[in-house]
């Protein structure tokens, strides 16, 4: 009972500071990234190669001056970035980074919830996260805000659904909720990307739209909304949301990883070793096509949502069913 | 094993006052969105209460459906609407209150049966006993597939004559 409460509690704080270093070190990586795919250089002055630029930039954030609107929703103007910050961190309970290791003669398991719900309760926080950026955006008091906000919520009511379809195929294949167990059932080199080839592309084009980056990036656009819903915030609480919209993206890699690359495993190197490198080649490619692509229009996003996605998730799940029935 | 269950009485007190406290809130605040968002947190505890009793399944679904989708989709329309603070105030929904506080009666008799029924020795085939060995989402699809199929089939029309009869009216202007 106390071994089990002293691994969790250092399991918890491990993985949070680990997790919130990567999504610091993210922002970096990525400005980094597009700075070369646009032939510049990107931050290069603090610390040798730009190294120490995510402490500057935290630390600037926490020393400027704090501004709230004077006719905003002055609670509800603060929570906001609290709840966003704190759904994406409690996503990461659930997701297995590694396999077990053996330490004093005790086997700890690489996870920090065993859970039976793994999969479902990631939907469920994540959609407990939007309401940091409707709720922002809806307090500050401002039309563009309030925009951003809306369009916010109707993006991800209706990529939720499609994000949510695309991985029931690889539930149909593991027979099972539990992430660990989806992740186990990969072993020997059966990847549900193999199988479920068609899924994992759905999965990453919702993911995208889910984590709002570019081409769906509409709550933010800055050319429209003005920057959408974060418009009135400054200093530490627009950190907050960036950092949660970072932390987002890694888990949605994370996740990734675990339904469909296999997770943990991978011959010679550590089984973490191998979850983060997989982990950070699907962060590499969400970084590199927000260079590539333009950003969808508002109606395509929608139209591609309901119109095309919904469809052929569904049109997934019926063929993986009727060829598990047939293979039996 | 004596600081579990403390623990486990601590959350099960700290999540009914938050469902109370939250319920209560709904119907006081005159600002809709904050009623709507004071939902979300009854809903959460209610969630939380589910889990407590080894419940996970039904404590995600809480989660997922109620306090993800349908509460966004009630903040949404909210939003659209600008409701304005005194207009909510005003409006005088006598039939919505008598329905809703016989349906309140009526509920707050099941419950209590609820509670009541396993003190005089009344209880179904699937006890904790056998949610703990089998796992509670195992249990759960297995019912709903097999012994009441129909009613979730049955459900699932419902829901489709609902979905169609939004578009209808929709276009119909």
């Amino acid at each position: 009972m106390l071994f089990f409460v002293v691994e969790t509690v250092i399991k918890t704080i491990v993985v949070f500071g680990v997790f919130l270093l990567f999504c610091a070190y993210l922002t970096l990586a990525e400005r980094k990234i597009l700075g070369h795919i646009q032939v510049r250089i990107g931050p290069n002055r603090v610390g040798p190669w730009g190294l120490l630029q995510p402490i500057a930039d935290g630390l600037k954030a926490l020393f400027k001056e704090e501004v709230v609107p004077e006719r905003s929703d002055k609670v509800l103007f603060i929570i906001a970035p609290m709840i966003s910050v704190s759904m994406a961190l409690c996503l990461m309970a659930v997701i297995p980074f590694g396999d077990h290791i053996t330490l004093f003669g005790k086997k700890i398991n690489l996870v920090i919830a065993n859970s039976e719900i793994g999969l479902l309760y990631l939907f469920a926080f994540a959609s407990l996260a939007d309401y940091g950026v409707v709720i922002g955006g809806w307090s500050s008091y401002n039309k563009y805000g309030l925009l951003g906000g809306l369009r916010a919520a109707a993006q991800m009511i209706s990529y939720e659904i499609a994000l949510g379809l695309s991985c029931v195929g690889v539930i149909m294949i593991s027979g099972s909720l539990n992430l660990v167990d989806i992740v186990k059932a990969q072993a020997g080199g059966h990847w549900n990307v193999i199988y479920q080839p068609i899924a994992f592309i759905f999965y990453i084009i919702c993911a995208l739209a889910e984590i709002n980056r570019t081409p769906f990036d509409m709550p933010e656009a800055e050319s429209e909304l003005a920057c959408g819903y974060n418009i009135e915030y400054s200093s530490m609480k627009f950190s907050l949301f960036f950092i949660g919209e970072y932390a987002h993206l890694m888990i949605v890699a994370a996740v990734a990883t675990t339904l469909f690359l296999g997770g943990w495993h991978g011959p010679y190197l550590p089984s973490v070793v191998w979850f983060l490198i997989k982990t950070f080649l699907i962060v590499f490619f969400f970084m590199w096509q927000r260079g590539t692509f333009p950003r969808l229009r508002y109606d395509r996003i929608m139209m591609l949502g309901w119109k095309v996605l919904l469809p052929l998730t569904l049109a997934n799940i019926f063929v993986t069913g009727l060829v598990m029935v047939l293979a039996r | 094993m004596v600081v579990g269950i403390l623990f486990k009485w601590c959350v099960f007190l700290a999540m009914s006052m938050g469902v109370i406290f939250g319920g209560l809130m709904v119907i006081s605040r005159r600002n809709p969105i904050h009623c709507a968002l004071f939902m979300v947190m009854s809903f959460f505890c209610t969630a939380v209460l589910y889990l407590i009793m080894n419940q996970p399944f039904i404590a995600v679904l809480q989660v997922l459906v109620y306090s993800g989708a349908i509460m966004m989709l009630i903040i949404f329309v909210i939003m659209l609407l600008r409701l304005e603070e005194e207009k909510i105030a005003k409006l005088k929904f006598s039939y919505t209150k008598l329905t809703g506080t016989i349906l309140g009666i009526i509920f707050f008799f099941q419950l209590l049966m609820g509670v009541i029924a396993p003190l005089i020795g009344k209880t179904g085939k699937i006890t904790a006993e056998v949610i703990a060995k089998e796992g509670s989402t195992v249990i759960i699809a297995k019912e709903l597939f097999t012994r009441y199929l129909l009613i979730f089939e049955l459900s699932s029309v419902l829901l489709l004559v609902a979905i169609i009869g939004a578009v209808v009216l929709s276009k119909g202007k």
